[in-house]
């Protein structure tokens, strides 16, 4: 495979990458040899052992060895000492709801698009892979998008900035699959809207005939399949196995439980009626994804065994989310529904922290709860919890040191580790700084050409989660 | 009216200035938190203060005040008290749902609207304006231009005036504070529309330099001719002849011409803001620049000239795949450093409660807390010409203020009490409400059955 390295090394804003190569980030798997302490600061470990006050993480191997409280925690001779006095140390942050480090993200063409997948297009060289590590991401889910009731296969990649496509996928995470009801759907559907083509569905009726029309066919599919499977077993030589369908296969995996869905949703009615379609094929919808009016049927959400993924605060930006409250992770936690808060967004996959420290202000969760939304929660949802989201022992080493506490609007990182290598750092970041400018000055003056930076120029970004998303 | 101004003027007895006529409570009645830690903004801290609030305006401030027999008093202790926030540029009350056209009043279709005023569509019963109020937020410069679909701004030509408004009220009336508080204009952008890599059959490239500042140089002309056109008809009407046509557009923004309003110019490239300056000078503008993403390569220009800046979210990218990852962070304390004036703003409705963490999210980059606070109380007041009335917690000003359990810039902190024009107000929201319903929901008891 070609190095993503040697491709971007040429692109005016390459530094970033660079730091990357200069802290010698691994392209996967995890290298780093030399034991590592990082002693003296409180750790939120998002564990049973919760806070721990003047606390020590020791980690080799890409994989953390102890946590627990300075005095008890011995290094070895060889181990780099880091002194957090004063300083906070988390779990690596993980995004249960991204579509960075995408080249696109969105099939619309057709109603149900569980062919495509979100592994084909993963582009390592998008920057904010870096930029969310500088706010303490470690891990997204990065999915496809809300065009379709039932769409693509994502992706759970591991922010290792300067790592391929291949590198940068978590290795072992279980499959996933986009599922998506109301506005989007039914807007990509719409014949009164310029420049879209009609496509069914246009209403919430239909978005559900599509998803239980599709789960029919499947579950033929599937019986066909058995049946070949069970002859074959029997020694009969003359079955002829089915035509492979590839739209069919991902289905197929949900009904045996092997894929999980993420359904992007909004209103209390949508998110019921998926969770009782789902019941009629066997199935279980593993993740609601928005989920803002998941407060109207956390119960029925917690009986079907349900998780949610959603916002801090966003409302109003569409129908759909003018009934949105920032209490809707609260009383979803406090009725038994496992949540975590995710960013949809590369901006917010910055201060994710933050987004989390919201819910103690609003519904009133503890520090624990808090952080849970968007660490060991989130990693639950994607089922990759027996390896990040929380600082234990035996766990992969994706660590973040704060320079003070992280669940504030003040809150900054100091530097970031994934597998125990550093992906981010400010003073390595700092340093960088002046190469990118002698790096750009001289391509400015092989263009002979000073004036044709117009990257400051660009649109006010926009905050909200895309339209087509 | 009148007569109840005097009346509030013999209360405040040694207030030297004249009081302003927008709208503040009469016989808003007397109250005092006794014993808070009192961020004045303007005049440091007070330990163990109390602040009294009489018929809308504050009357004392300090650790030794008499609290008048009728005031209703509020139990200080261990509670901090602060001057109500400001957004200095939002769409409260003009956007309700983003994605719905028909709730939209924020942007005008034609690009040449100097006539038209936020203050006619204003909702005061939109349901962002107790959301954003319950967050300590009490006063928003409501602007055309932005709002739409996802908050999107308009793109360049003259949008309209905007409002400055108290976030209470029953009619805007009762709301306002300066109906014509600022002309807003959206400034051409310089753009080659570069991409860097070719695809789909799309060139890589975009139009050259020279060709991009061409067609900017045309649309700052274009902006020219109706400055013109605006110079032409204000003297046309100062000429007294009965036979100038009545022109609203040119009336309206002839108004800002020898700095008779204030104009806020929506720019983010330095480039574009030099050009802003050069224009505004031109035509000698009370110049604002809202947005400012590039100002930091210009900041010592913006500094010596007396420009304010009202900055663009700080929870934003950075601009630049080669911009440092920080850059939104940094800007702000970069300006104030440099001698500028900066006022934080959401730019939008639902987001108006955030207002605080676009301050916080500067404070670890290089900004002080105190300085972060002053952006969202009193250099917010400065900015927008209403530093007599507003923005610190001073006796003779209108009673504004938040009593809360700590630093209102931190996520976790509680808002307690929000005053506005010396009255308490309804912290009950449409969130509130909805969670209250919802928590208190009983514990689903029949399950039913599916197939």
């Amino acid at each position: 495979m070609r190095d993503p390295r040697t491709r971007v090394a040429g692109r005016v804003g390459a530094g970033c990458l660079a730091l990357g190569l200069a802290l010698g980030i691994p392209g996967g798997a995890a290298a780093q040899e030399q034991p590592i302490l990082i002693t003296g600061a409180t750790i939120l470990t998002a564990a049973e052992a919760g806070r721990i006050e003047d606390g020590a993480v020791l980690f080799q191997n890409g994989r953390i060895v102890a946590v627990g409280p300075a005095s008890e925690v011995e290094a070895p001779s060889d181990a780099v000492v880091i002194d957090g006095t004063g300083k906070y140390i988390t779990p690596g942050i993980v995004d249960a709801h991204s579509h960075i480090a995408a080249d696109a993200i969105n099939e619309g063409a057709v109603s149900v698009s569980s062919m495509v997948s979100i592994h084909d297009v993963i582009d390592p060289t998008d920057v904010a892979i870096y930029r969310e590590a500088a706010g303490g991401t470690t891990t997204s889910h990065v999915m496809h998008g809300s065009a379709n009731p039932i769409g693509g296969n994502n992706a759970v990649i591991k922010h290792r900035w300067g790592a391929d496509a291949q590198g940068l996928l978590f290795q072992g995470a279980p499959p996933t699959i986009k599922f998506a009801l109301g506005e989007n759907p039914k807007r990509a559907g719409s014949p009164n809207l310029p420049g879209h083509e009609a496509r069914y569905p246009a209403s919430r009726m239909g978005v559900m005939d599509v998803v239980r029309q599709a789960f029919i066919e499947a579950s033929e599919y599937k019986a066909e399949w058995d049946t070949y499977r069970a002859r074959v077993a029997d020694g009969d030589r003359s079955a002829i196995p089915p035509r492979r369908n590839l739209t069919m296969d991902p289905l197929v995996e949900v009904l045996e439980g092997t894929r999980y869905v993420h359904a992007h949703s909004y209103r209390a009615d949508e998110i019921l009626q998926l969770m009782r379609v789902a019941e009629e094929f066997g199935f279980r919808i593993h993740v609601f994804q928005h989920v803002l009016e998941g407060y109207r049927v956390a119960d029925e959400m917690a009986e079907h065994g349900a998780h949610a993924s959603t916002f801090s605060d966003w409302w109003a930006y569409k129908m759909e989310a003018y009934e949105a409250i920032p209490h809707n992770a609260a009383i979803m936690t406090q009725r038994g529904v496992n949540v975590s808060i995710n960013s949809d967004s590369g901006e917010e996959g910055r201060h994710l922290n933050q987004e989390a420290a919201k819910t103690m202000k609003w519904g009133g969760l503890s520090e624990a709860e808090a952080l849970a939304t968007v660490t060991i929660n989130a990693a639950f949802q994607l089922l990759i919890d027996d390896r990040v989201g929380s600082l234990e022992a035996g766990k992969d080493a994706d660590i973040v040191l704060w320079e003070n506490y992280p669940l504030s609007s003040y809150a900054r990182v100091r530097t970031t580790y994934i597998d125990g290598e550093v992906v981010f750092d400010i003073d390595a970041d700092l340093a960088m700084r002046a190469e990118i400018e002698a790096e750009k000055a001289e391509l400015r003056e092989m263009l002979g050409e000073a004036d044709e930076d117009d990257s400051d120029n660009e649109r006010e970004p926009d905050r909200r989660p895309g339209g087509e998303r | 009216m009148v007569k109840s101004i005097v009346a509030a003027a013999a209360v405040l007895g040694t207030v030297g200035f004249a009081l302003p006529a927008e709208a503040v409570a009469q016989d808003g009645g007397t109250f005092a938190v006794q014993g808070a830690t009192i961020h004045t903004v303007a005049d440091g801290v007070i330990e163990g203060g109390t602040i009294v609030i009489r018929d809308g305006r504050i009357i004392a401030v300090g650790q030794d005040v008499d609290i008048p027999a009728d005031a209703e008093i509020i139990d200080g202790e261990g509670k901090h008290v602060f001057p109500g926030m400001i957004d200095s540029f939002s769409s409260l009350g003009l956007t309700e749902v983003g994605a719905v056209a028909v709730t939209n009043d924020a942007s005008e279709l034609g690009r040449w609207n100097p006539h038209l005023n936020a203050h006619t569509a204003i909702h005061p019963a939109s349901e962002h304006i107790p959301v954003a109020r319950a967050n300590g937020i009490t006063h928003s410069l409501v602007a055309p231009g932005g709002g739409g679909r996802f908050g999107g701004g308009g793109g360049s030509g003259i949008q309209g005036q905007a409002t400055l408004v108290h976030l209470d009220g029953w009619t805007v009336e009762e709301m306002e504070i300066e109906k014509t508080a600022a002309m807003i204009i959206g400034w051409p952008t310089l753009s080659t529309g570069f991409r860097a890599f070719a695809g789909f059959g799309r060139p890589a490239g975009g139009r050259s330099f020279q060709r991009a500042q061409e067609r900017f140089d045309e649309e700052v002309a274009e902006m020219d001719s109706w400055f013109v056109a605006a110079e032409h008809y204000r003297q046309a009407v100062a000429s007294g002849s009965s036979r100038v046509p009545r022109n609203i557009q040119l009336e309206h923004l002839s108004r800002v011409l020898d700095r008779g309003m204030k104009v806020i110019v929506r720019a983010n490239g330095w480039r574009e803001i030099e050009s802003a300056i050069e224009f505004a000078e031109k035509w000698n503008l009370d110049l604002t620049i809202a947005g400012g993403n590039g100002a930091r390569e210009i900041a010592g220009t913006l500094a010596e000239k007396n420009i304010p800046v009202i900055l663009g979210p700080v929870q934003r990218l950075p601009q630049g795949e080669d911009t440092a990852y920080d850059d939104p962070n940094t800007l702000p304390g970069v300006l104030h450093e440099a001698g500028v004036e900066i006022a934080f703003a959401t730019f939008n409705s639902s987001d108006a409660r955030t207002l605080p963490y676009e301050a916080a999210n500067s404070v670890s980059w290089g900004l002080s807390k105190e300085a972060a606070l002053e952006a969202v109380t009193l250099g917010p007041a400065r900015v927008l010409g209403v530093d007599d009335r507003l923005g610190s917690l001073e006796v003779g000003k209108v009673g504004n203020l938040i009593v809360t359990d700590g630093d209102p810039l931190e996520i976790t902190t509680r808002i307690e009490w929000v005053f506005i024009k010396g009255v308490p107000s309804d912290l009950d929201n449409k969130h509130d409400s909805l969670w209250e319903e919802y928590r208190n929901r009983p514990a689903r008891r029949v399950t039913t059955t599916t197939t």
